[in-house]
């Protein structure tokens, strides 16, 4: 049965309020998700206070400087700081992003940030993605032929690679999947925006030569048509891609070898 | 505890081979739908505010009786269909297949009552 209400030991409450930077003028608050595993106490959010003025314009610019300036042991992934890596993905502001090309000025008020929902937290902002990434090894993210490799390269026209455009630049950032109620209910069966968006990417693509198989292997009531359409993925995606179109595109084909 | 690999948790027991059969009769009956449901409160319309015998004899006409039987075994299946999908959606378990059963049947006794109550009025 669907959980609605957070278990005790999983209540977020107040954390530490950190004192306001002396002689600033720019000041803006932050609160953040907070959680050791190792202290056995609830999650709790606590609030920090920044210089706008020495800051730099991004979210992930703002958590650099908190750990860096106020307190070190906040934990946050975080690489390439330019939305290709996508590891600073978290919820900010209700919306589930990355913090390296998410700008401050897109939160109006105090700057909220959480980790992505529904999925176990590590630490502080860090989900474990653990089930997610086996997801999307479970949709064989590679090349799968059967004809002998060429001697060259494999072929494909200029229409066919026009194709993967709005598909391969999915950074597996977990967004759109942590967006989506019905990964958030099911999970551990339905595979989710993300797996699917790639699983797409294969199946379309001229060069594979295992459709049917990736197509035998979706379908299923809970991988793939636990998609309702509810469209969060395509509103959340950082990358500005829309899973639920890919996901249609997939029905459609599935339809169109059973009917 | 089991020690499964990730890979072997998010495979689980491997796809069940169906789903599409039921995507596409939501379509169709979705569709079908979309022309039932206008027709039905037209003729369900025409046929109020008449007296007992005016309206047996309505429901005894054809068009009337066949709309309202074909709105209520397409609308009812499409909502059992619909249920069903929500219990699949937040119910697992022993729970979740008593509901499914439970919804199962009340879907079909609505049917039947239905259409026995429009074949004693049409006949």
């Amino acid at each position: 049965m669907v959980q609605l209400t957070l278990p005790k030991n999983s209540r977020i409450t107040t954390g530490k309020t950190w004192p306001k930077p002396e002689g600033a003028k720019n000041v803006r608050k932050f609160q953040i998700y907070r959680w050791n595993p190792d202290d056995g106490k609830n999650p709790r959010v606590d609030t920090y206070f920044l210089d706008m003025d020495k800051c730099g314009p991004m979210v992930l610019d703002a958590l650099i400087k908190i750990k860096n300036e106020i307190d070190p042991t906040l934990t946050f992934r975080r690489s390439c700081r330019e939305g290709i890596c996508g590891s600073c993905a978290m919820n900010i502001d209700g919306i589930n992003t990355l913090a390296c090309i998410y700008g401050l000025d897109e939160v109006k008020g105090d700057v909220k940030i959480y980790p992505l929902p529904h999925m176990p937290v590590v630490k502080d902002l860090i989900p474990d993605l653990t089930h997610f990434y086996a997801q999307h090894a479970s949709i064989m993210p590679w090349l799968e032929t059967k004809t002998n490799r060429p001697a060259k390269e494999w072929k494909q026209s200029i229409e066919d690679r026009k194709k993967l455009d709005g598909l391969y630049e999915c950074v597996m950032c977990a967004s759109c999947s942590t967006a989506c109620p019905s990964y958030w209910w099911n999970g551990d069966r339905y595979l989710g925006p993300a797996a699917l968006l790639h699983a797409y990417r294969w199946i379309i693509d001229s060069r594979d030569e295992a459709t049917g198989e990736r197509l035998d292997d979706l379908e299923d009531p809970f991988k793939l048509y636990r998609c309702h359409t509810i469209m969060n993925c395509a509103k959340t995606c950082p990358k500005g891609l829309n899973p639920a179109k890919a996901i249609a595109e997939i029905k459609k084909m599935m339809v169109e070898r059973a009917v | 505890m089991r020690y499964l690999t990730d890979r072997k948790r998010a495979q689980g027991l491997g796809a069940s081979g169906r789903g599409t059969q039921h995507h596409w009769q939501m379509m169709v009956s979705s569709i079908l739908l979309c022309i039932l449901i206008p027709l039905f409160v037209f003729t369900f319309g025409m046929g109020l505010g008449g007296t007992h015998e005016e309206v047996i004899a309505y429901f005894g006409r054809p068009f009337p009786a066949i709309v309202t039987a074909l709105t209520l075994i397409v609308g009812v299946s499409h909502v059992m269909h619909e249920a069903q999908e929500a219990i699949e959606d937040y119910m697992d378990g022993t729970s979740g297949k008593l509901a499914y059963i439970a919804v199962s049947a009340f879907s079909y006794t609505l049917i039947v009552a239905g259409l026995f109550a429009l074949v004693k009025l049409a006949l």
